[in-house]
């Protein structure tokens, strides 16, 4: 029998109207977007922003105070088909392929599927010869491929990524784009948060710039850093201080 | 010297006294550090990953009983046990079950204490990656203890060398009697009173040892833990 329903998906996801409050503090304030497929999505704006929790948010870590979220008209979707990389990423304190076996478990796959899977996902990210290392022994760099591998060993359909890059030296950035590319490629949505515009120039579809928890601007990452539109991203883009 | 020469054949040709004497208080204080891991891993854990009113309360007092003394904890269990005591027609009284008792009380805070304190500081680390992977909570609380291994079983080390080393609490309830009761620990503290050294050299010799290997294992779990599991 050919099962005729659509093939359920968290894309696109919605965010309307969404605040986020800590006490009297707004950390998101009034927030609307909506992260379509393509390429990807890049947030940048100053620290504490609301880049983070725009991203936790997206990934449904954390409720929104207001406002409300969908993924593909769906509310209260578990991140079974989302994945996240956080800018400290947590190693398990097991070897490097167990973390991502670790991965593989949790998301259901069968346990005669693993060893493919974790010689494939390491090798996508350029740790081929690393699997029997103990995790926390990595270098920052590896730390952060490791962490996507093992985001990607839950065969996301969206993955968030947190200033993926911060505090690393440009050999290791190249690397983490180079994944992040191929990852875009192989249709899996890339939502991420930085600081280096250099970077979003180089990976970014659609910039969303924000600032004091709002999106000041969101569009196309060329029209973008060709025409600003606001005071705020002009000053951004010339390397001001936003405060 | 010709005691320090006496205890030390006692321990080399394995003298059946001392032999019986080390294997019951081996057989006691592994049977409580047992005993309190039952006990005292899931109640650390629960403490540690459960949000409940009085959470702090409970957290104070496992630190405190930490330090509960021998003899208190001695005398407690002694007032279950005794005849006119609620658990009295259990008949527990001067046995080794009610050692391996006395010494439960005192190893399970312990454990508890400990547990509580590892388990949580992982989770304050883990609790987003695994939120993140969608881990269901049972499976969150085994990758917590499985992860915490190493110091886990540096805690299960650190209750049995208390255990081992304890005498207030068995000898109140222990009685001490020869070849039933007597551990090490009251085993020396008699044959110190009697005047009889070299025995009590000589369990002092094998006690010694074995908190030197407790210690030594404890450092070697903790090596392992790094080499392997970083």
């Amino acid at each position: 029998m050919i099962d005729m329903r659509a093939p359920v998906t968290d894309l696109p996801i919605l965010l309307q109207d969404v605040g986020y409050r800590v006490r009297d503090v707004a950390i998101l304030d009034g927030v609307s977007l909506c992260l379509t497929e393509g390429a990807p999505t890049v947030l940048i704006g100053p620290n504490g922003a609301g880049k983070t929790t725009l991203l936790r948010v997206g990934m449904g870590l954390i409720r929104p105070t207001a406002g409300q979220v969908t993924f593909g008209g769906r509310s209260d979707v578990p991140p079974s088909r989302r994945a996240i990389v956080f800018q400290r990423p947590v190693m398990l304190r097991r070897s490097v392929a167990a973390n991502i076996e670790y991965a593989l478990s949790t998301a259901g796959f069968a346990r005669g599927e693993w060893p493919a899977r974790v010689a494939e996902l390491l090798d996508v990210v350029g740790l081929a010869d690393f699997g029997h290392r103990p995790a926390r022994r990595l270098s920052g760099g590896e730390q952060q491929r490791l962490a996507l591998a093992r985001a990607l060993a839950r065969d996301p359909e969206v993955l968030f990524l947190d200033e993926p890059t911060a505090s690393l030296d440009p050999a290791a950035t190249k690397a983490i784009e180079d994944v992040v590319r191929a990852v875009a490629v192989r249709g899996i949505k890339v939502v991420m948060s930085t600081h280096d515009l250099g970077g979003a120039r180089r990976l970014a579809g659609d910039i969303v710039l924000m600032h004091r928890g709002r999106v000041l601007e969101n569009g196309p990452a060329t029209a973008f850093f060709a025409g600003p539109r606001t005071e705020e991203a002009r000053r951004f883009i010339a390397g001001e201080l936003l405060v | 010297m010709t005691g320090d020469f006496t205890a030390l054949q006692l321990v080399l040709t394995a003298d059946p006294a001392l032999v019986a004497i080390v294997t019951l208080s081996l057989a006691v204080s592994l049977t409580a550090v047992v005993v309190a891991t039952v006990a005292g891993l899931p109640l650390g854990a629960a403490v540690a990953l459960l949000r409940f009113p009085g959470r702090e309360a409970v957290i104070v007092a496992l630190n405190a009983l930490m330090g509960l003394p021998p003899v208190v904890a001695g005398l407690a269990v002694y007032l279950l046990l005794s005849r006119s005591g609620p658990l009295g027609s259990w008949g527990l009284l001067f046995t080794p079950q009610a050692m391996v008792i006395a010494q439960a009380v005192l190893v399970t805070p312990i454990i508890a204490a400990l547990a509580r304190q590892t388990i949580e500081d992982l989770w304050v680390e883990y609790r987003d990656e695994l939120a993140a992977l969608n881990v269901s909570a049972p499976r969150r609380v085994a990758t917590l203890i499985w992860d915490a291994r190493f110091s886990l079983v540096t805690t299960l080390l650190a209750g049995f060398g208390r255990a081992a080393a304890e005498v207030g609490a068995i000898i109140i309830v222990g009685g001490n009697i020869e070849g039933f009761t007597r551990t090490m620990t009251t085993a020396i503290a008699l044959e110190t009173s009697k005047g009889d050294l070299p025995l009590a050299m000589g369990l002092g010799m094998v006690l010694i040892a074995i908190v030197v290997i407790v210690n030594a294992l404890a450092w070697g779990v903790r090596r392992a833990g790094e080499r392997f599991a970083g």
